[in-house]
């Protein structure tokens, strides 16, 4: 589906006519192209500990030109400002302010970037203040973002090390396109678990990712990035999807397995279909029946919760119990921001997605001690065959909702999963990424 | 090589069936109306490929064929590899045994496998009738061919004037004999008479194929068997709710200027139908080194043909013939099977088959057997159902029948299954699959 209005107001006449109306003025993301992940122009570190000095070594090991002053008339890829000393609310002013004076210099599609220690117990009151602030700021700075910028955070719990691989994985994750859609969010990184790829731009290589719901939209999207990124993919969707499911797995060099998720046998025959250990699993397959709560059918309302929610437990526990998982198992669940917001209409929907973000965070010990992580990523208003359904108004009207002006593409989705599949982000765990766009519903 | 010959020289391995994808079969003129041969039959070859991640692996050889064939599609099966996800160095012939065409496709495949030419191959089978050849008569054929042949105008016009009115109509390809111009159902017919086959006998077998292929559906056997294709996600001419009621209210439509009553309907015939399905063959090794598990194996192949046409033998049984001979050279008794697969061409086909082996003249006198071959359980006969309910697009049957029967011998843990499908042309080819 196309955004008309996008691409009227990107070029030609009308974009000045927008600006003058004060109308939305969206723009084109810059997205992830293999080997051009991070900002060509320079990156400002801003801080004045040894964490931002870190910072700006890593940004240099990476090839990135790195200013710690922002240098007048030059534009910048992105700005990280680094808060990890804040004791006290009166502490954030110098770097945040010097963010803002550096925001006009910020290109399109630039990046914002905090880093700071987590308001955990751990912290005393005037800390937990100041690192909540950051918090805080950082969301509405994403609000003031223009034309394709994002702002996100990295918040590092207690003992984590800044160089952890989880830190510098989230960092470059926020840095480049792959979060084009990725905006007003914040990454926890609890752990320092997980390890740097041989190969930045296939993170996944040798990898075995199971993605279920693997026919259409999202899931062919992220059976291709998983891909791309060097995993082998094992599809899997319903019979009367599997013309496509098989036309999507040939062109990932893929293995397509027809069944249903919600049949009792499905862990078992993904696990024989595998042919070997599961190393991520992406349970992406997901309906939607909606109707009020008030006209709902009793099988509207169970078929919504057995596919969306009751077969990812299934999933998980069944490939969990059979030792079917490598040695380092990624879990990622799709759940939603109507999940977070609900959604006038998306009773059973909302309850199968709020179910997964509460399964997401029970499970996170459990495969914590497997060695592994599970997370779960919510995506808002993204384009794809389901929302092209939608009523042309409420569409136009949601795609608008949120900070970027525009709905997601399917690959921002996905994007985030295979960021989340990687060995880098082994130190993420039971967390919940909204790829949203900063939707203005459930922020 | 030289060595290599040696080695392999008076010993043959198993061919091991690994697995098959077929698009669901679609009643003739229905949801296939428009698609052509090559494009069923790349869908089915590119189900099979995902199916087993075969995308850019160079595979031994393709076998396929088509009965009803274009004559643009003369290298049918290469052009659709090439159309596939194979590596395109994959080489591909095409086979023609009518109805036959489909095990035969297996059984050229396994036997290279057996012999150890190749490793691996996918055996293939596809039909359309509702995309049929349409041919121009042979008067305007003859006429067109000589005016190509003129050197000077005159001589070209006056070949062009030869051509008659009559001669400008099309000729659609039918089921007829050529030499006896009977359609294979009245063919049946006169065999179904011959052997006294009853109308409640033959609804009995319809209806049971319906039942046992519904079955088969609903508990996901055909999950990893079928791949969906222009949205169809099941065998169209299957009716999951007939009944033996149901089809008894029917009206003959074979046998009817018979003197004995006429019992063959459109509901215990076999419907013209669309399709494709394919089998993936290899040796153990290769099987191995995929880590594709093994279904069963292909033992053995018989082929047989029957003289129909002087009206010694009916059009259909030569499967009575081929099943005795192959029986015979494996030492086995019709008893040693856990399954049978006997196509349903017509429900009398195969009740026929059932009372010839059954009948002491018939053994002894046409097969030269001591003593009948016996009966079968019925309740070992199709058990997933076949041709009635599913379908019959002619050269796609084999696949169907081999990559079922082998799914279900993996499946129930059982020893040993008999296919037979019967052939215009009197012909009849019969094979024996084994647990691996």
């Amino acid at each position: 589906m196309s955004d008309k209005y996008l691409d009227l107001v990107s070029a030609g006449p009308l974009k000045r006519v927008a600006g003058t109306l004060g109308l939305p003025r969206p723009v084109r993301l810059k997205r992830y192209s293999q080997g051009h992940d991070l900002p060509a122009s320079p990156v400002l570190v801003l801080g004045e500990s040894a964490v931002a000095d870190g910072t700006a070594e890593t940004l240099l090991d990476w090839g990135l030109e790195v200013r710690r002053h922002a240098v007048p008339g030059e534009r910048l890829g992105g700005i990280v400002a680094v808060f990890d000393q804040v004791e006290k609310p009166a502490d954030l002013g110098d770097v945040m302010l010097a963010v803002g004076g550096a925001l006009r210099a910020l290109e399109p599609s630039g990046r914002v970037i905090t880093v700071f220690r987590d308001a955990d117990a751990s912290a005393s009151p005037a800390q937990a203040a100041a690192r909540r602030g950051v918090d805080g700021a950082t969301r509405s700075l994403a609000h003031e973002m223009r034309a394709g910028a994002t702002a996100n955070g990295i918040v590092l719990a207690e003992g984590v090390a800044p160089v952890a691989p989880s830190v510098l994985g989230a960092l470059r994750f926020l840095l480049s396109g792959r979060s084009a859609y990725v905006s007003g969010q914040f990454l926890h990184i609890g752990s320092e678990a997980g390890g740097l790829p041989a190969d930045p731009s296939r993170p996944l290589e040798g990898r075995t990712a199971v993605v279920t719901g693997a026919a259409r939209g999202i899931g062919a999207e992220i059976a291709r990035v998983l891909h791309r990124d060097g995993a082998r993919i094992i599809g899997v969707d319903v019979v009367p999807a599997s013309e496509s499911l098989a036309a999507v797995m040939n062109e990932v060099q893929g293995t397509a397995v027809q069944l249903d998720i919600t049949a009792e046998d499905a862990a078992a025959k993904i696990a024989k279909a595998a042919r070997g250990p599961v190393d991520i699993l992406v349970n992406n397959a997901g309906i939607t029946r909606d109707k009020l709560l008030a006209n709902m059918k009793p099988e509207q309302w169970h078929q919504v919760l057995d596919v969306n929610v009751q077969a990812q437990l299934q999933l998980n526990a069944g490939l969990l119990e059979a030792g079917a998982f490598g040695p380092e198992p990624r879990i990622i669940g799709l759940a939603s921001t109507s999940g977070i917001a609900g959604n006038r209409g998306q009773t059973n929907y909302a309850a199968s997605k709020a179910g997964v973000i509460g399964l997401t965070r029970a499970s996170a010990p459990e495969l914590a001690g497997a060695g592994g992580t599970i997370n779960a990523v919510a995506p808002g208003f993204i384009e794809t065959e389901m929302t092209a359904k939608m009523p042309p108004v409420t569409r136009e009207v949601a795609r608008r909702l949120s900070s970027l002006q525009q709905g997601g593409l399917p690959v921002d989705v996905a994007e985030a999963i295979a960021f989340l599949a990687a060995p880098q982000a082994g130190g993420i765990n039971g967390t919940v990424l909204r790829v949203c766009g900063q939707n203005m519903v459930g922020a | 090589m030289a060595s290599q010959s040696t080695d392999t020289q008076g010993k043959v391995r198993p061919a091991a069936i690994l697995g098959g994808n077929r698009i669901p079969f679609a009643k003739a003129n229905g949801k296939y109306a428009e698609v052509s041969n090559k494009d069923m039959l790349t869908s089915a070859l590119d189900g099979l490929i995902a199916r087993f991640g075969l995308q850019g692996v160079r595979l031994g050889e393709v076998a396929g064929g088509a009965v009803l064939k274009h004559s643009k599609d003369f290298n049918l099966t290469r052009e659709s590899v090439l159309g596939s996800a194979l590596d395109p160095a994959t080489p591909a012939f095409d086979v023609g045994q009518a109805c036959a065409t489909g095990l035969e496709t297996v059984a050229s495949i396994a036997q290279k496998i057996r012999l150890g030419q190749i490793d691996s191959g996918v055996a293939a089978g596809v039909d359309s009738a509702s995309d049929a050849p349409i041919v121009v008569t042979e008067g305007l054929r003859r006429a067109l061919l000589a005016a190509s042949r003129a050197k000077k105008p005159a001589d070209r016009v006056r070949a062009l004037a030869r051509i008659r009115p009559a001669d400008l109509v099309p000729q659609a390809p039918g089921t007829a004999e050529p030499r006896t111009g009977l359609s294979m159902g009245e063919h049946q017919a006169l065999t179904t008479a011959q052997w006294g086959i009853s109308r409640e006998a033959q609804d009995e077998l319809a209806a049971r194929s319906h039942r046992n292929l519904a079955a088969a559906w609903d508990r996901g056997f055909f999950d990893d068997l079928v791949t969906s294709y222009r949205g169809v996600y099941r065998d169209t001419t299957l009716r999951p709710d007939t009944s033996v009621d149901k089809l008894a209210k029917l009206s003959p439509v074979f046998g009817k200027s018979l003197s004995t009553p006429a019992t063959m309907t459109a509901g215990n015939s076999t419907p013209l139908t669309d399709g494709a399905a394919t089998v993936l063959l290899g040796s153990r090794e290769w099987a191995a080194e995929q880590g594709i598990e093994v279904l069963a194996h292909l033992v053995d192949v018989e082929a047989a043909a029957v003289d129909f046409v002087s009206g010694r033998d009916g059009l259909l049984m030569a499967p009575a013939y081929a099943v005795p001979r192959l029986l015979e050279r494996n030492g086995l008794s019709l008893q040693d099977f856990d399954f049978y697969e006997i196509h349903e061409a017509f429900a009398a086909t195969v009740l026929c088959h059932l009372a010839a082996w059954e009948d002491e003249s018939f053994c002894r006198e046409r097969l030269g057997l001591d003593a009948p071959l016996g009966s079968i359980d019925p309740g070992k006969l199709n058990v997933t159902g076949s041709s009635l309910a599913a379908g019959h697009p002619f050269a796609a049957t084999g696949g169907r029948i081999v990559a079922q029967t082998a799914k279900h011998l993996k499946e129930t843990g059982a020893k040993r299954a008999l296919i037979s499908i019967c052939a215009a042309g009197g012909q009849g080819l019969a094979a024996i699959v084994e647990a691996a």
